[in-house]
């Protein structure tokens, strides 16, 4: 079974703690989740950092620090050595982003952070595109971890290009992948772990929907269906029908 | 001496980033810290003076996804 820098995640959910309507709701959701992971950000202290914390700490499982809203591969490693300080983990999901409307990776600070971080020691957390060419740099720069995007970071459109994903599941076999961000149903998050990848991070799908502790509840079941389905050996679809019930021994009517 | 911390100005007298922040309601806090840009860690606070006009960042856990 492929880890995360020598951790096992079970389940393999890993949880968002922003935009839940209280921190209460936040902690339901996280229970109802079962989530082995809760990713964390910093900011400015502005008085409820330290409230925050108790109740990130409170919840008993791995805190992956982000860098969230860094645009430049300096600012996402000085806030990774800031999160390494605050949190005590060398974990870190690294985001450098490259355009504000998309959210997406800037391909090219991703790996000069990535390759900056990993040698001083963090176990990196890349969040990328699907991009196969990018993915073998990033490894390449001491990423043992890939996140590729199932869509823009919030979109809730699931899992934008499958052929992108599956070409670079395939591609790396021995490498944990997390699909991160954009996931917006249950089914995407089934979809995610049934193609083989290793876990999925959400965040917007269980914080802002209707009712998060029942949503929580439902990505904890897609996601268990979909690595049981995963292990199961799915069938290869076909385009073309073929009969299940057998046809010898059909009645001449 | 005059910093500015989190973009707002405070007087403090240091002489160190230790003190500094000790003076500002920080002292036991969990927080990160960079000066100028810098990362400066827990363990170097005590060890890293201020001067006047200083840019001061200190972070905290925040929501995040």
């Amino acid at each position: 079974m492929r880890d995360f820098y020598g951790i096992t995640l079970a389940p393999p959910l890993m949880l968002g703690t922003a935009q839940y309507p209280s921190p209460a709701v936040l902690e339901a959701a996280f229970r109802a989740s079962g989530a082995s992971v809760a990713t964390v950000s910093l900011r400015r202290e502005g008085g409820q950092g330290q409230g925050f914390w108790k109740v990130i700490k409170g919840l008993g499982v791995h805190v992956l620090p982000n860098t969230a809203g860094c645009h430049s591969a300096r600012e996402a490693i000085t806030t990774a050595q800031m999160a390494r300080d605050l949190f005590e983990t060398n974990w870190i999901k690294l985001e450098v982003i490259g355009h504000t409307d998309t959210l997406q990776p800037d391909p090219f600070g991703l790996l000069e952070a990535t390759e900056a971080l990993a040698a001083d020691g963090f176990e990196v957390f890349p969040y990328t595109t699907e991009d196969q060419v990018l993915a073998a740099y990033l490894l390449q720069a001491g990423a043992k971890v890939l996140m590729p995007w199932g869509a823009p970071i919030g979109s809730g459109l699931g899992l934008n290009n499958r052929y992108g994903l599956k070409t670079l599941r395939a591609a790396f076999p021995d490498v944990p992948m997390v699909i991160d961000a954009g996931l917006g149903l249950p089914s995407h998050a089934a979809h995610a772990l049934e193609m083989g990848f290793d876990a999925v991070l959400l965040n917007t799908a269980v914080a802002q929907a209707g009712d998060p502790v029942a949503m929580a509840r439902a990505f904890a079941l897609a996601v268990e269906a979909g690595q049981s389905a995963h292990a199961a050996d799915p069938m290869a679809p076909r385009d073309m029908a073929h009969p299940s019930t057998p046809v010898v021994g059909k009645a001449w009517l | 001496m005059r910093l500015e911390v989190n973009g707002d100005h405070h007087e403090v007298t240091g002489p160190t980033l230790a003190d500094a922040l000790t003076e500002l309601g920080w002292g036991e806090a969990r927080v990160a810290t960079a000066l100028n840009g810098i990362f400066v860690a827990r363990a170097a606070r005590g060890e890293t003076d201020l001067k006047d006009g200083d840019r001061l960042e200190v972070l905290a856990p925040m929501q995040g996804g």
